[in-house]
């Protein structure tokens, strides 16, 4: 169960860029979770939600878009769901996979901020708040 | 005003880059870590008690590191064989960072040494996500754990440099497979070496030490295919195509 940690490195990340960007009020967060990346997303959820308390995150939806993992066979230029538990032997010909294709991530994709009043005067509006 | 923003960070980003610089100035120590994985009560101790002994008989400086959620007793256990250890409780958590191991090195860690074992917090799941700074990633089973112990863990037994068998002497009582065994392993991490031991036979006695030598020598690991994905490290967007032509895995090649 190392979801909690998981979750406070995706906190203290997102804290982070949240700072350096004087952003405040963290309303959600997409996280890339591959098959074979060895973390559950239904506990990772409930890890989350705790994680976020009394930061800039609290009350966040943590968005989890699972990637499936995938293998590639180099003699027979295929590619496969390696499938869980994973083969990670070509099921055509048999041969150990040249590479995985993806599976193995766990990276945080966006976040969706509103940005702090502090900082509104250093950056070039966009569109919308013209 | 709301927007989204792109951060495309890796999650152990920062466990990676602590572990990669561990294992640089380990290297420039000239210590390399093996890291030992398995569930509870698989041998870790024992097998690591036998190869610390042999270590000390053959010459090799030699320490160890274990770590449990409570009580000293495999550093107790360890430190018979004269070698140093230490042991970590980690108050319940269920896994070793890069972070912890660098701060629990600090100060102690003795000059000169060859091999620094880790053994692992016992757990199949956890520990396999963090990168330890080790050159030599170990997983191991014993004979009583079932055949298909690598098919519920691919990550742990996916990720090894180095599959070891353990408490062969029981296998025929329990009637462990070992063809099926090897072919489970083989699913998660083809062409993975899987080496047998009983510690109390002395069966396979000094495999490992001699695997982690080798690597400590330069020789080149067996590089897990679920190791050779490019995730890590990633902490701005790319918007080239990488070459693969180099080895870059999550358990890290010996650079020595």
């Amino acid at each position: 169960m190392h979801e909690m940690s998981i979750a406070a490195a995706v906190v203290g990340q997102v804290e982070a860029a949240a700072g350096a960007a004087g952003a405040f009020a963290v309303s959600s967060v997409r996280l890339q979770v591959g098959e074979l990346a060895g973390v559950v997303p239904d506990a990772l959820r409930f890890c989350f939600e705790l994680a976020c308390t009394g930061t800039v995150l609290e009350g966040a939806a943590l968005d989890v878009e699972p990637v499936p993992a995938r293998a590639r066979c180099e003699p027979c230029a295929a590619d496969w769901d390696v499938g869980m538990p994973p083969d990670l032997c070509c099921p055509s010909c048999g041969t150990a996979a040249a590479e995985l294709l993806s599976g193995r991530e766990l990276q945080i994709l966006s976040v969706r901020w509103e940005d702090g009043p502090a900082r509104a005067a250093d950056r070039v509006p966009i569109h919308e708040e013209r | 005003m709301c927007r989204v923003v792109d951060l495309r960070q890796a999650v152990l980003a920062k466990n990676d880059l602590c572990a990669d610089d561990l294992r640089a100035e380990l290297a420039g120590r000239g210590t390399v870590v093996i890291n030992l994985l398995s569930s509870p009560g698989s041998g870790k101790t024992a097998l690591l008690e036998q190869e610390l002994l042999m270590a000390g008989a053959r010459g090799v400086p030699v320490a160890a590191l274990t770590a449990d959620l409570a009580t000293e007793n495999d550093a107790v256990r360890l430190a018979r064989s004269g070698a140093p250890v230490k042991q970590v409780l980690t108050d319940g958590l269920c896994h070793l960072e890069a972070g912890m191991l660098s701060g629990h090195l600090e100060g102690w860690l003795p000059p000169g040494t060859r091999l620094l074992f880790v053994e692992n917090v016992g757990n199949l799941v956890c520990p396999a996500s963090y990168d330890l700074g080790e050159s030599l990633r170990v997983a191991l089973a014993s004979v009583t754990e079932g055949e298909d112990k690598p098919l519920k863990y691919p990550t742990a037994f996916g990720l090894a440099n180095l599959v070891l068998v353990t408490k062969t002497d029981i296998a025929e009582a329990v009637d462990f497979d070992e063809a099926l065994f090897r072919r489970n392993v083989q699913q998660v991490n083809p062409g993975v070496p899987v080496l047998l031991t009983s510690a109390r036979t002395g069966a396979g006695a000094g495999a490992l030490l001699d695997a982690a030598l080798a690597v400590a020598d330069g020789a080149a690991v067996h590089t897990p295919v679920m190791a050779q994905q490019h995730t890590h490290h990633h902490d701005h967007p790319h918007s080239h195509s990488h070459s693969h032509d180099h080895s870059h895995s999550a358990v890290p090649q010996h650079q020595s």
